[in-house]
């Protein structure tokens, strides 16, 4: 049978295929008003966020957020009471949808009785994607278990069982990469190696899913947070979004009224004995602070220091979180 | 091969694997060998002491103790595969093992039936290769061969499928270890069971002899034990002295009928439907 030019009932015309496929792709994680009660304990209340194509998303909130449970929905295996998911297109309903979806779970535990690449086996076949034996121990080697690849996993040790599980979660070649916690047992060495593997996933256009008690880690790698708060999306968004505002802070002797007044005109200021903090706006221009301390210099004043500052994540997540609390009351 | 297919194949294989390696076999293998040599030593003494038998009360004492052997193997049989099956389902979603497998691709159904036919595959092995040690054993000793030794061992298979089947039910529901517990415990209660319908029978006592028939429908290991114990003795000498020893738990009058047959494939096929169900809705 040939598809004719005009469409048919039931199925896609060229016309429409062809938009079709011009259609940007789908995003990686797309998924509406999550809800999720386990007995009289809410855990996730209305939780709706995407995850675009090779864009890294923190997933960041205090202990018993959700953020767990909401992993666990987006991969089936928790049934949410309401709310709907799709996965690289698909509906999590449909098994298909995880076929390029790597999952490093908080709980993570590998066969004992299983060799590292026995069990990096096991999860290709499961996958259905055929992985060389070369690729496979290449994956055990990018997160340094390249030499254990013959003991048995029983013998682990919890950061290594945690490396395993990595390795486990990007040995199907990912499209979307899902990690809870995925640094909870590691030494700052492995935290690092962390870091690498995921800028080397967003260089590889993978998209990632992260949950991180390392706020810090989170700041550096991600290019959009969803802060969860009982349950809720308390606020999502890009960091310079999220973070908005940066300041600088200088340190100054001979501050006269028209030294403070050009300081005041950058932008708000707050003064403590000599140091000095102004709010910088949040599309500066680039000459805003070379001008500044030009000026300032014309004007007498005594430069010590000028650096620049950012609110952090944490401190916005504080932020965020007591307002919140405050909000309840 | 369809994704179905295989999930269930990687997964049986992967328990296949684990009955393999882990301590459960190593035990159930050093029971095994205790109890064979106990056998063969038991059959030896048989053989020294029959001499004033006549050939057909020779053949009754043989056929009486292979199947009291044989019940020992078949205990062995589903202790092992129950307390491998109540941990590999159990004890993998409580330790979080169970995570990483179902965020596969993988219909949760299928890696169900693939644990299970893993755990049947393991079963039926054991019981074959235990069971077919002990007849060489018995013909060595006592010069007796069984009268239907495929049939026989096949349905103490069945029989093991029908005990693991409900382990993997019960480890659904509540703990790994009460899962194992309760099984072996549900077997022990119905073999019981059928040992008190056949006093019952003897003693013409009509409700005593339904609780054997009841039980053995609710879980038909007994009844499938009994159609084992018939394949394995002698039918002459059970024809020659059979009356006498009616009721008695280690000969079996009766063989199993088609329907019985019939209805524990149901009965599986039940269970393991129902454990999917539960399997299905189950937050992880
Ligand atoms: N299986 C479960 N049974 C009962 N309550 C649960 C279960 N899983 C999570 N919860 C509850 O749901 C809430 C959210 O938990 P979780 O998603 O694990 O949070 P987080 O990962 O953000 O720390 C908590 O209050 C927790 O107690
Ligand atoms: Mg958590």
């Amino acid at each position: 049978m040939t598809a004719g030019p005009t469409a048919r009932p039931g199925g896609l015309g060229v016309d429409e295929a062809r938009r079709l496929a011009e259609l940007p792709p789908s995003p990686a994680v797309w998924c509406s008003g999550l809800r999720k009660r386990y007995g009289r304990q809410t855990a996730v209340d209305g939780v709706s966020f995407t995850v675009g194509r090779g864009e890294i998303v923190g997933l960041l909130g205090p202990n018993g957020a959700g953020k767990t449970s909401v992993i666990k929905i987006l991969l089936g295996l928790v049934r949410p009471d309401a709310g709907e998911v799709l996965l690289l297109g698909r509906p999590a309903r449909d098994p298909r949808s995880r076929a390029r979806v790597g999952y490093l779970p908080e709980l993570f535990r590998y066969q004992p009785w299983l060799t590292p690449g026995e069990v990096l086996a096991l999860h290709v076949r499961l996958a259905g994607v055929a992985v060389p034996a070369e690729e496979r121990r290449a994956c055990l080697a990018t997160v340094g278990l390249a030499d254990r690849a013959d003991d048995r996993v029983g013998g682990f040790s919890k950061g290594m069982q945690q490396r395993l599980g990595l390795a486990v979660a990007l040995v199907a070649r990912p499209e979307l990469v899902v990690l809870d916690e995925p640094t909870s047992a590691l030494d700052p060495v492995g935290r690092a190696d962390v870091r690498d593997l995921l800028l080397a996933l967003r260089s590889r256009q993978v998209a990632v899913l992260l949950n991180s008690h390392l706020i810090g880690e989170v700041e550096r790698v991600c290019d959009r947070v969803v802060i969860l708060d009982k349950g809720r999306v308390a606020a999502a968004g890009s960091l310079p979004e999220l973070l908005g505002r940066r300041e600088l802070r200088l340190r100054l002797g001979g501050v006269s009224a028209g030294a403070e007044q050009r300081l005041a005109a950058v932008g708000p200021l707050t003064r403590d004995g000599d140091s000095f903090t102004v709010a910088l706006p949040a599309e500066a221009d680039p000459t805003t602070v070379p001008d500044l301390v030009a000026d300032l210099v014309a004007l007498g004043v005594r430069v010590h220091a000028v650096e620049p500052g950012r609110i952090s994540l944490e401190e916005r997540l504080l932020g965020i979180l007591r307002a919140g609390r405050e909000g309840d009351r | 091969m369809t994704t179905a297919a295989r999930t269930v194949l990687t997964l049986a294989a992967l328990t296949l694997k684990e009955a393999a390696r882990r301590r459960v076999l190593r035990a159930l293998a050093a029971l095994t060998v205790v109890l064979l040599a106990l056998s063969a030593w038991g059959f030896s003494r048989i053989a020294a002491e029959t001499d004033s038998l006549t050939s057909g009360e020779a053949k009754l004492v043989a056929s009486q103790v292979l199947n009291l052997v044989m019940f020992g193997m078949s205990l062995i049989a589903a202790l092992g595969t129950a307390f491998l099956a109540g941990p590999t389902l159990a004890g993998e979603i409580e330790s979080g093992m169970a995570l990483s497998v179902l965020a596969r691709p993988v219909h949760r159904s299928a890696v169900l039936v693939g644990k299970w036919l893993g755990l049947v595959a393991f079963g039926s092995g054991f019981v074959a290769v235990a069971g077919l040690a002990q007849f060489l054993i018995v013909r060595a000793t006592v010069g007796y061969w069984p009268p239907q030794p495929v049939a026989g061992l096949a349905l103490l298979a069945a029989q093991t499928t029908v005990l693991l089947t409900l382990g993997l039910l019960l480890a659904t529901v509540v703990s790994p270890m009460a899962s194992g517990i309760v099984s072996v415990g549900l077997f022990g209660a119905t073999w019981i069971a059928g040992v008190v319908s056949g006093i019952g029978e003897v003693l013409r006592n009509e409700s005593l002899a339904r609780v054997g028939t009841v039980s053995r429908m609710v879980l038909p290991t007994d009844g499938l034990w009994r159609g084992a114990m018939h394949s394995f003795q002698d039918p002459t000498a059970l024809a020659q002295f059979g009356a006498e020893m009616d009721g008695f738990p280690f000969l079996s009058l009766a063989p199993l009928t088609l329907t019985y047959l019939a209805w524990t494939a149901v009965w599986v096929a039940l269970i393991l439907a129902l454990t999917s169900v539960s399997f299905l809705r189950r937050d992880l």
